[in-house]
């Protein structure tokens, strides 16, 4: 790095700036994070005007259409694809909510169709207990590992290094005599 | 032992991400297979009649889901014209959300080889069986179950490989426990 650039770097004001914009950057992706919270009345994409007996059937179908993958476009949940397969499955869903079913048996409707990789927050169940609980027993393993490796550490240096034995200790001492004939 | 533990969870990783990054995530796992078809009864392109997928059992056949606004269906057609005429498999065509005019038209210039053309214009018997592209094809055996669910146009390798082995030892077990 030459002289200007690292100056660029170690200024205070620049520092201040990063700063600033880091902040900035990180409160705008927060509150645009909680924007989807705030379109609980946004219109899926394309669909009709969808009217329900209760208000929490409405709230069921917002939340439904959010947590189901459209298959055709696999990054977009039902409520943002304008694939026409999502539109059938927008209106499948409606129906469903209309007529009463719960949250869990639509899930069942749709995995036992598409599979589990419909849903974006994957079931519970023996297939899919590596993929829940996989990365904490990695933690798990990798911290017992780190911790190992940290006490061997310690008692390496807890143990003393001057060696104590009968016959280290002439020869050290022979080795300093003919040191101090010089 | 101890020592190799991140060398042997490191290659474990390193299975599994060689195995995830070979298939291609479009192609989704049907969970049809070996499951009871989705029975379905609906009307006949171009007649007054109606065809009942249970009107099927008894004898291995295939679904081909295509619709006249579909590209690889086009690319597919030869194939699956080959597996209609030559093959003793009766292949149902499941026109997929689609006009009966248009698809009319799609058979007069490509040719009709299906044993009947199904018309699901709704997409709800597609929805039941999962169908979430077009083209697919399914194989489904004499008792009425799913066995094989191909996503995309059907290839002649496709074909050698996978299809006609499947329909002829479908067939010899039908046959054998006759």
């Amino acid at each position: 790095m030459n002289l200007r650039s690292s100056w660029l770097i170690n200024n205070p004001v620049t520092q201040t700036l990063i700063v600033k914009v880091g902040l900035v950057s990180l409160v705008s992706l927060v509150l645009m994070g909680g924007g989807t919270g705030f379109s609980q009345h946004a219109m899926a994409a394309g669909s009709k005007l969808v009217n329900f007996d209760t208000p929490a059937q409405e709230i069921l179908y917002e939340e439904l259409l959010e947590e189901y993958r459209c298959l055709k476009c696999q990054n977009q949940n039902l409520a943002d694809s304008n694939a026409a397969l999502a539109g059938d499955l927008r209106d499948e869903i409606r129906d469903q909510v209309q007529s009463g079913a719960s949250r869990s048996e639509i899930d069942d409707y749709l995995v036992a169709r598409y599979g589990d990789f419909v849903l974006y927050k994957p079931q519970l169940k023996a297939s899919t207990l590596v993929l829940w609980f996989g990365p904490f027993l990695l933690l798990l393993i990798s911290g017992w590992y780190a911790l190992k490796i940290v006490k061997g550490h310690r008692e390496l240096i807890a143990a003393p290094t001057t060696p104590t034995d009968d016959d280290s200790v002439a020869k050290a001492r022979s080795l300093l005599n003919d040191q101090s004939d010089r | 032992m101890t020592r190799l533990l991140p060398l042997i969870i490191f290659l474990i990783m390193v299975g599994f991400l060689a195995w995830g990054l070979q298939r291609d995530p479009s192609r989704i796992d049907s969970p049809l297979i070996d499951q009871a078809a989705p029975a379905f009864s609906l009307p006949v392109l171009g007649s007054d009649t109606t065809f009942t997928s249970a009107d099927m059992l008894g004898k291995p056949w295939v679904l081909n889901v295509f619709a006249s606004w579909c590209g690889p269906c086009i690319a597919e057609h030869p194939v699956l014209t080959d597996l209609a005429e030559q093959q003793n498999a009766p292949v149902v065509a499941l026109n997929y959300k689609d006009r009966s005019a248009d698809a009319v038209a799609w058979l007069a210039r490509y040719g009709d080889p299906f044993y009947v053309v199904a018309e699901d214009q709704a997409g709800s018997v597609g929805i039941d069986w999962g169908v979430y592209g077009v083209p697919e094809t399914f194989v489904i055996d004499a008792e009425g179950n799913v066995r094989y669910k191909h996503i995309g146009p059907l290839s002649d390798e496709d074909m050698k490989n996978t299809v006609m082995p499947l329909l002829q030892s479908l067939s010899s077990q039908e046959l054998s426990s006759l």
